[in-house]
């Protein structure tokens, strides 16, 4: 059934928001494309007043005219879901980046619209129902391999009514776009299910049994966070930070090692170089887990500050829809999104352009609650079959100033579940990852005892406190007490809390060993060592780090490993001795 | 033939409004005044009024004058014939050599595809150990030197860009002083680059809107050569001027401003400029260079706080010295694997220790006592200062990696350095 053509005419441009005038009805936040030449330029209506929509368009405005047709599709912002997502690369509207370069080379052209799927590829469908089951929205019909997964083939969400199967396809190889199956609802109507469907970016999805508390630690191999600040599988953390204090490479560092099923990385206004290494580099490496390159289990978003700036604020809820897409499968996913500031201030561009009253630092006064709403779509759920689906969401933020007193650091911190503030002083010390040990925090449990954790936290804080101290009074002026808590919590900081990202031992521990070393970690923090003077307490401890720094370089579960963990112990053990003796 | 509009309705600082129909946006036009001609883009459309910023600025501009709309976006000339020659922010010469009228384009448009980038990996080096040692440049790179007006910015960007091998070397000057223009032109002269150099130069003299232009012109011409296989370096000083220009724009067109007065896309316009350095895939490459003044050294200012986040790094220039604090390589870790095996650890090492050498300094300068380890950390900062930091400094980067281990093993026993074990063995200085 085609729709009739609904056509309005552009009557004003400001940047990349254009007002059309329009005589036929539309819809809030629908599609529409302004036809400059040959080429469709894609827009949304944000805004309708009497006979004038406001649009944003995701492309550059240059050569567009007052009186400029504007064509209405009556359809909102949607994605294509279906086998074939992983391993890609796209812009913020899901058009393919490497599927473009074929066709037009080193830039991107201006009003090109590809399909996020490849339609013409064929994959080997199983199917799980016979003619009379029901099914619902987000029930399997059947599942096809893609990589390393089991890509299940759902009931599009939007079919949230009874149905029975009429007729369902039995195995074969199918493309995407081919009908695998029909179905009927109660009265009758007889829909075709193909092995894709679309799905609005703004509206979550919701078809499954119920949200759960999400409390299983994901393993990030990162010791500061696993350690101290963990992340929940279907939990939301953000990682705030000024520049060049580390956000970006703690993020790739996450992307490598997290212990999830798929990782999508949203390049959401930042550097394209970044994006160039996650994309160039991860065909590359070998997920240790699997034994397949990284990208098998990675898509990526990429909507880098030179694009358009309306794609970038689409494309969160483009990366989400597709992270909610694959929780439906029960698999546990990571949205990584860097970085969110970036996205609220593309929210501020176009409410700017919008004149609509200006709020804290001239975001709009939405802004906090578009952030929850973003932010709530991660979540633990479990399905109608039982199993258990996550997304779990991180984001960047990129505070202006490095000041975390601003609205979007703010409308953060109230939503997410996990904080890992990054500091500028760890950055210009080199104590990577920056995190700040005083300052984050988390809700969720560690994998590690909770009251080990207190303690070697009251050692960071009164070791700080000492530190702070003799910043007045000076080293003569601290006692020796106060002084060796402080050597402890600078030790503590050196071989555990700091981790070297570019050694290929060093930058991933794994949850077993993690445990192992802090009990070590936790010996020390609690011996009571006797120093003769503070000279004495500091080569001690400078000679402790060194070969713990040492011990950290060297790969878990070799000969060599415990050889270094006895040498350790000998030195500890005799500091105690000939120390007692004196 | 475009139809000409002689009736301007209103003329609110650089920016003039006239009915007119039949106009794109972002097209160009001339105006036609009594003290010349000048170029106006559109900024604005609503119903049959157009908005143009005049480049030439809105003094002198009559209610009667003429604009003459030009039917395209700006462009520019692009051919050989551009080496060594010197243009206005419009685009016109500059050096008194003839217009370049032939193979006209675009500039300002589209962005590079991220697949077709590929990872930088040539170190570019400059023989200044601040730079090889601590934060390495690379090909591609876009890094800003962050700077208090008075200090030498313009002078390291000259001998960076002249120490560097480069096949050109495109300078966009936005608000320069007369003087600066005239530095670098004998500077690029003497050092025998001026035959290899394109220059867009807007002086603090000429009207502001046209400094706005210097980037994309500077840009749009270097990104064609590096599609022809060049390595192009792009050196844009300062862009705090251009963000200023920005500022006053949109102030006129009374938008809403976000932070100190600054646009709400000032992050969106300075990205645009700053994300055409790349590596392509198959052709050349582009690095841009520029400087960014900060206001009273602070760096959470708008245009460096923006500008930071864009960038790939930065120096940061200070009482005349590259600053291993606020500066920053994010590409560094590209090249810096493969120069040599110590290079990292130096790195870190080197600067790690600096770090504690201020502390002890700030003990010192609030009059505490001294222990063993603080005097050797003092001498090592010294040390540090002497014969690394400052700009006079002129080694290749092994000769500034063996310079670091005489240091550390100048003030300090092995263990003290906090570096591998490994490393120390191969290179701790015998004697």
């Amino acid at each position: 059934m085609k729709k009739k053509e609904n056509i309005g005419k552009i009557v004003a441009i400001n940047g990349n928001m254009i007002t059309v005038e329009f005589t036929e009805n539309i819809r809030q936040n629908e599609v529409a494309y302004a036809l400059l030449g040959e080429e469709r330029l894609k827009s949304e209506v944000i805004r309708i007043k009497n006979n004038r929509a406001e649009l944003q368009v995701y492309e550059e405005t240059r050569g567009l005219k007052v009186g400029t047709e504007v064509e209405f599709s009556g359809e909102m912002l949607t994605v294509e879901l279906g086998p074939g997502l992983l391993t890609q690369i796209y812009d913020g509207l899901q058009n393919p980046l490497p599927e473009i370069a074929e066709k037009c080379g080193f830039f991107l052209p201006k009003g090109l619209n590809l399909h996020a799927l490849d339609m013409e590829k064929k994959w080997e469908f199983d199917p799980c129902v016979k003619v009379g089951d029901s099914v619902s929205a987000g029930h399997f019909i059947g599942s096809v391999p893609e990589g390393l997964f089991k890509h299940s083939i759902m009931i599009p969400f939007y079919l949230t009514e009874k149905y029975t199967v009429e007729e369902i396809v039995s195995s074969g190889s199918y493309a995407v776009k081919d009908i695998v199956a029909k179905i009927k609802d109660e009265s009758g109507k007889v829909f075709d299910i193909q092995m894709y469907f679309e799905w609005p970016v703004r509206i979550s999805v919701t078809a499954y049994k119920q949200r759960l508390q999400p409390v299983e630690s994901l393993v990030t191999r990162i010791r500061l966070i696993d350690t101290l600040f963990p992340v929940a599988k279907g939990g939301t953390y953000c990682i705030p930070g000024p520049f060049g204090a580390g956000k970006t490479v703690l993020q790739q560092i996450t992307s490598r090692h997290a212990e999830v099923d798929i990782v999508l990385i949203a390049a959401c206004g930042e550097r394209a170089g970044e994006v160039v290494e996650t994309l160039r580099e991860f065909p590359e490496i070998e997920d240790p887990r699997t034994g397949k390159p990284l990208m098998e289990r990675t898509i990526i978003i990429c909507n880098t500050s030179s694009m358009p700036v309306s794609a970038r604020e689409s494309s969160v809820y483009t990366a989400i829809t597709m992270a909610e897409y694959y929780r439906q499968m029960g698999l546990n996913v990571l949205l990584l999104a860097d970085s969110t500031s970036r996205w609220a201030q593309a929210m501020r561009e176009i409410s700017g352009r919008l004149e609509e009253i200006p709020g804290e630092e001239a975001f709009p006064a939405y802004l906090e609650s578009r952030i929850a709403a973003f932010y709530e779509r991660a979540g633990l759920v479990e399905l109608y079959n039982g199993e258990k689906g996550s997304v779990t969401v991180g984001g960047t933020v990129s505070p202006a100033g490095g000041n975390f007193e601003e609205p979007v650091t703010q409308g953060t911190l109230k939503v997410v579940g996990a904080f890992h503030g990054l500091s500028r002083d760890r950055s210009n010390a080199r104590r990577y990852p920056s995190i700040d040990p005083l300052e984050s925090w988390s809700k969720y449990p560690s994998f590690i005892d909770i009251e080990k954790i207190k303690k070697a936290r009251a050692i960071l804080f009164r070791g700080n406190e000492v530190d702070q101290m003799m910043k007045v009074v000076g080293e003569e002026g601290t006692s020796i007490d106060d002084y060796i808590i402080y050597l402890k919590s600078e030790y503590f900081d050196f071989v555990y809390l700091q981790q070297n990202a570019f050694d290929e031992v060093d930058a991933a521990t794994v949850k077993e060993r993690q445990i192992h070393v802090f009990d070590f970690i936790i010996e020390v923090l609690s011996s009571e060592f006797k120093f003769r003077d503070k000279d004495h307490a500091r080569n001690f401890f400078q000679t402790l780090r060194q070969m713990c720094i040492d011990w950290n370089f060297i790969a878990w579960e070799t000969d060599e490993f415990k050889n270094q963990e006895e040498k350790i112990r000998k030195a500890v053990d005799e500091v105690n001795k000939n120390e007692k003796s004196v | 033939m475009k139809k000409v509009y002689s009736r301007i309705l209103r003329i609110v600082g650089n920016v003039i409004t006239v009915k007119a129909e039949d106009v794109q946006y972002e097209e160009l036009a001339e105006v036609s005044t009594s003290f010349g001609k000048s170029l106006a883009q559109v900024i604005r459309l609503s119903d049959d009024e157009v908005n143009l910023q005049v480049f030439a600025g809105g003094r002198g501009i009559s209610t009667g004058d003429e604009v003459r709309f030009l039917g395209h976006p700006m462009q520019v000339g692009f051919s050989e014939n551009l080496l060594g020659r010197i243009f206005t922010g419009s685009g016109k010469p500059r050096d008194n050599g003839p217009a370049i009228t032939e193979n006209l384009i675009e500039v300002g448009g589209p962005s590079v595809n991220p697949a077709k980038r590929i990872i930088p990996k040539n170190m570019v080096r400059t023989n200044i150990p601040m730079i090889d040692v601590f934060n390495s440049l690379v090909e591609s790179q876009k890094i800003p030197i962050f700077s208090v007006s008075g200090e030498p910015y313009n002078e390291l960007l000259a001998r960076i860009a002249l120490q560097a091998e480069v096949d050109m070397i495109v300078l966009g000057g936005i608000g320069l002083k007369f003087d600066e223009y005239l530095y670098f032109k004998n500077t690029l002269e003497e050092g025998g680059a001026l035959s290899r150099t394109i220059c867009f130069i807007h002086t603090a003299s000429d009207p502001t809107v046209e400094g706005l232009m210097v980037p994309d012109l500077a840009l749009a011409v270097a990104e064609k050569f590096a599609l022809q296989g060049k390595r192009v370096f792009c050196l844009l000083t300062d862009m705090t001027n251009f963000a200023n220009a920005m500022k006053e724009i949109a102030i006129t067109m009374e938008q809403v401003p976000s932070n100190r007065g600054y646009p709400g896309d000032l992050y969106s316009q300075l990205a645009k400029r700053y994300e055409r350095a790349v590596d392509f895939d198959g052709a050349g490459s582009l690095t841009t260079l520029a400087v960014t003044t900060m206001p009273g050294d602070d760096v959470t200012h708008p245009v460096p706080d923006n500008t930071g986040y864009i960038t790939e790094g930065q120096f940061y220039l200070k009482n005349g010295r590259i600053e291993p604090f606020g500066s920053l390589s994010r590409l560094k870790q590209q090249v810096n694997k493969d120069s040599r095996e110590d290079h990292r650890a130096i790195m870190d090492g080197m600067i790690q220790i600096y770090a504690s050498f201020k502390e002890t300094e700030e003990k010192k300068s609030m009059g505490f006592r001294m222990s063993a380890w603080d005097r050797k950390l003092i001498k090592y900062g010294n040390l540090f200062e002497d014969k690394m930091m400052a700009l006079t400094v002129n080694i290749p980067l092994e000769k500034a990696l063996d310079r670091g281990w005489e240091i550390l093993a100048e003030c300090f026993s092995k263990e003290e350095t906090g570096l591998r074990t490994e490393l120390i063995n191969k290179f701790w200085p015998k004697n």
